[in-house]
């Protein structure tokens, strides 16, 4: 039996990546996490759960941080994706990563990357947070290792190491 | 370096970040599913839709026969049984014959794409003779059931009956005797990687490489080799970074035969990723657990006997089972002094998916229900719940009554520390109505001494390999999941060696690289690996001493090391950097390998009885907790405040780590107490996403204070024990005695959900407005 594979509508997503436009041949019902990962080759940003439940794949969209598995690629087009391998500039780690890397806010280290991405956005609107101010930011990001201890201690390191 | 350099350095070591956070803040890391695999087609599974039944037809004609569509396998493509232990080998990974549970792999496709495979599973034409299906421990133990294995009468996997000591005499000899039914909800991993796994047969050398998940790369080497009938030399097993274990990758999961059976049909490569609804499938995890537990006490708190009864809920096929329901028993003692112990254990086959390993393997609810009716016996006899633990603690050295080894022991400073760091005697019995404290204890094995699979080699193998360039490479098998256990060896390496931490480079977990482990699970990586980088960075350093005598022309017994300097006796005049001694050790035979080992001695494994390994550990872990709640009588909320956790490791060799697995296993705890339960609808996993199955977020996580003790065990590398799941069976029954403390209501089944504890708040105000009240707290 052969059957013809359905053709997929295709659109070219002009996005800008951490910072670099690119422009993609995109299916309209690509997701924005298969595009960074199977076509940006950008595998920092991860899958956990069936949609839209452990957070892992966050990223920052025009800044705000959202669930990359739930979200449209085409729906980025003309705007600004962040990801984890954004945040490190020339090498030099960014704030937050040293001070999950130091304080061990990273275990097995999956959901680090939205982790880190969610406490980004936080740390961008609110410089100085209160432990419940980075609890309620980081509600949606799942994290099965820690107990989240060292990872409000690590976003509090970061934040005081100001840039 | 001075001395004042090389204590802050020693110092310092004690809290070294992971060797490998870099590349897990960055993105850098590499997790199975980020591996190149744009060439792989892609593997799906179909799955029984049904419970139990005989296979009448499995027909994929019609899958195979679709465009893009390049092998279609069934349970007749693999004969071969697998399984982790090697006396219950009872399952396929394709079902023949018989589907045991909803959700059992049935067949597989590997498909140029996703779509495309997903399309051929929807054609594949399943016909099945549906027969009973029991999906609770009595319903399968009915005298009537049928059988879901032929040769278990009763569904009963494995019964369990020991008895130690005189049990008449001792509940004979008892001012209180008190008996409760506890049960605990079935809970799961959910580890926040979903499982993967790439597999890539070569079918002109015949090679299979297997990139998967596991903790034991080594038993997945194999079973791969069993179920493919290959020979293991044909086989490379590597573990990528790993996104959590918790048991649910010791065991070998039937999605990685799949996947090599898939690469060896198509002769290529085959990627399979698990949605997170197939983990929950895959289980392996804590079984529903039902416990009797009867403990008679003397007036001053001192246990006089324990009678104890345990029903698991397995799931459809052996897995751990066994050992599960040994452990159950066995982990009765090692804590406290318990002259007289009866033990009957019942692993029960039902048709769900079968549960596993999972951290504190068979131990968890056992404790929970051991340490509640402690706690409510402390209440009966007013009695502190502190002083009914110091009235039992153990004397190390000793032996328990099932031949379990103690040669450290610190449970009585961990109950200091937590009674002293939560102003328990202050506070307790003094907090406002809706508040209250609750305490409990816990202990973990350091690794099995006895391992599964016996062939007599060590428990554990290291190699180092110094070359030219001055740098050590640690080759380990031992599985870093995320606990750290590559950072622990790199340490053990650099402070036996007194070299500098950035000099040692560890390569672990790719079979064609590095010696044989027998993985991640029951924390036996520090105990064990530890203790073989130890010997390996001892060998490695009398090679150097001697080298640098060679060069000084001085005898070995006269060299001095400080840090990476040696010399003779104080004279600084003949000393020798690290790269002269390296390039001095280095002439007429090159680069070096050593290879450090160990073996846990033969009176660390076990009693002689039926079953006496299992338990068998060259040391426990031990710890003391104190949780504090607030109980909302109008929803029925419960919220931890905070928690005071208390952990014997021995000796942290990197207090960073030994705290992060502390408060990640004390969570953990606090997960299946309060939340985590697996809910089935006629074996439909009502659960299986992570918004259904409720692990707890940041918003509902206390803090965790923790205090590290050290008892430094005779044996132990550097004197260090398990830190990893000691501390989790402490939680749940600390909470439930906090509650109780705060409501004045004991609670018998865990987890304590909203729903549950407002149940029972609805209950007492009814009983109070029927005036029938006697008492809530009996």
């Amino acid at each position: 039996m052969t059957t013809d594979r359905p053709r997929l509508k295709k659109q070219i997503l002009r996005v800008k990546v951490n910072g670099r436009w690119r422009e993609d041949a995109v299916a309209e019902n690509q997701l924005l996490v298969e595009y960074l990962r199977d076509v940006a080759r950008l595998t920092g940003t991860k899958t956990g759960c069936d949609g839209g439940e452990c957070g892992a794949c966050t990223i920052l969209l025009d800044g705000e941080p959202v669930p990359s598995c739930i979200t449209l690629a085409a729906r980025c087009e003309g705007r600004s994706v962040e990801t984890i391998e954004g945040l490190a500039e020339q090498g030099r780690l960014h704030r937050l990563q040293n001070a999950f890397h130091e304080k061990l806010g990273t275990q097995c280290g999956f959901c680090t990357p939205g982790m880190i991405m969610s406490a980004e956005a936080l740390l961008r609107r609110n410089p100085d947070p209160s432990d419940d101010e980075i609890r309620d930011a980081l509600s949606g990001n799942l994290c099965r290792c820690t107990g989240y201890v060292k990872i409000i201690e690590s976003v509090h390191a970061a934040a005081e190491t100001r840039t | 370096m001075n001395a004042k350099d090389d204590i802050a350095q020693a110092l310092d070591r004690r809290r070294v970040p992971l060797i490998d956070g870099i590349d897990k803040v960055t993105g850098r890391a590499r997790y199975t599913a980020d591996l190149d695999h744009a060439d792989a087609l892609i593997g799906r599974i179909y799955r029984s839709p049904v419970s139990h039944g005989e296979i009448l037809k499995v027909d994929v004609s019609k899958a195979r026969a679709v465009e893009g569509v390049v092998a279609v396998l069934t349970g007749d493509d693999c004969p071969h049984t697998y399984g982790v232990l090697p006396v219950a080998m009872n399952e396929y990974p394709m079902a023949r014959e018989r589907v045991r549970y909803r959700g059992e792999p049935v067949a597989a496709v590997a498909a140029i794409d996703a779509a495309t495979a997903q399309r051929a599973l929807e054609l594949i034409d399943f016909e099945v003779r549906e027969l009973p299906a029991y999906y609770t421990s009595a319903e399968a133990r009915a005298l009537d059931a049928t059988l879901l294995h032929d040769n278990k009468p009763s569904n009963i996997e494995r019964e369990v009956h020991h008895t130690f000591g005189d049990l008449t005499k001792g509940f004979s000899e008892a001012d209180l005797i008190r008996e409760e039914v506890i049960t605990c909800a079935e809970v799961n991993h959910a580890q926040i990687e979903p499982h993967a796994a790439l597999a890539e047969f070569d079918p002109v050398s015949g090679r299979l490489t297997m990139q998967s998940v596991s903790q034991v790369g080594y038993y997945l080497h194999l079973m791969l080799a069993r179920c493919l009938a290959m020979d293991e030399a044909r086989i490379r097993v590597i573990k990528p970074f790993v996104g959590g274990g918790f048991g649910a990758r010791v065991e070998v999961l039937n999605f990685e035969i799949i996947t090599a059976l898939l690469a060896r049909a198509v002769g290529g490569k085959v990627f399979m990723e698990l949605t997170r609804e197939e983990n929950f499938l895959t289980h392996r995890a804590r079984p529903q657990t039902d416990i009797r537990l009867k403990l008679g006490m003397k007036r001053d708190g001192r246990i006089t006997a324990c009678e104890c009864e345990v029903i698991q809920r397995g799931g459809a096929y052996a897995g751990y089972g066994i050992v599960t329901i040994l452990y159950a028993g066995a982990l009765l003692q090692g804590i406290y002094q318990i002259p007289a112990i009866k033990y009957d254990g019942y692993r029960v086959y039902a048709n769900l998916p079968p549960c596993g390993a999972m951290r504190g393997h068979g131990s968890v609810d056992t404790r929970h229900a051991f340490e509640c009716v402690l706690n409510r016996m402390a209440r009966d006899l007013k009695l502190d719940p502190f002083a009914v633990r110091r009235a039992n603690l153990l004397r190390a050295p000793t032996r328990t009554m099932n031949d379990l080894m103690v040669n450290s022991y610190a449970l009585a400073e961990c109950l200091n520390k937590v009674e002293r760091a939560s102003k328990w005697k202050e506070r307790h019995g003094k907090l406002p109505s809706g508040k209250g404290l609750g305490m409990a204890c816990s202990h973990y094995v350091s690794g099995a001494a006895k391992p599964i699979h016996w062939t007599g080699e060590p428990h554990a193998v290291v190699h180092l390999k110094l070359d030219f360039d001055g740098s050590i490479t640690a080759l380990t098998g031992a599985a870093d999941i995320g606990q750290g256990s590559s950072t622990m060896v790199a340490i053990s390496v650099a402070e036996t060696l007194g070299v500098s931490l950035d000099r040692i480079r560890v390569v672990a977990g790719d079979s064609a690289l590095t010696p044989k482990d027998n993985g991640a699970y029951s924390s036996r990586i520090t105990f064990m690996v530890g203790n073989a980088a130890i010997d390996a960075g001892r060998k490695l350093k009398s090679m150097l001493i001697a080298a640098a005598a060679r060069k000084l022309d001085a005898r070995p017994e006269d060299i001095e090391c400080n840090g990476e300097t040696f010399r003779v006796g104080s004279n600084a005049q003949s000393s020798l950097s690290f790269t002269e001694v390296v390039a001095a050790a280095l002439v007429d035979v090159g680069a070096h390998t050593v290879k450090g080992t160990f073996t846990c001695p033969p009176e660390a494994q076990g009693g002689k009885h039926k079953g006496g390994a299992v338990g068998s550990t060259m040391g426990f872990s031990y710890a003391a907790q104190v949780v504090e709640v607030s109980v909302d009588e109008d929803t029925g909320l419960i919220k931890v405040d905070k928690v005071w956790a208390a952990l014997d490791c021995g000796h942290a060799i990197n207090a960073l780590a030994v705290e992060g697995q502390i408060e990640g296993s004390v969570w953990m705890g606090m997960g299946q107490a309060m939340s985590e339960e697996t809910n089935y609808i006629n074996g439909l996993p009502a659960h299986a996403s992570l918004l259904e199955y409720r692990i707890p977020t940041i918003s509902e996580s206390p803090p965790i204070e923790v205090h590290i003790v050290e008892s430094h065990d005779p044996l132990g590398p550097f004197g260090a024990k398990e830190a990893s799941e000691g501390a989790l069976a402490g939680f749940p029954p600390a909470l439930v005695n906090a509650v109780a403390n705060a409501i004045g209501i004991d609670f018998n089944a865990l987890p304590m959900k909203p729903d549950r504890v407002m149940a029972a708040l609805v209950e007492r105000r009814r009983a109070q407005r029927r005036g029938s009240l006697k008492k809530a707290v009996s």
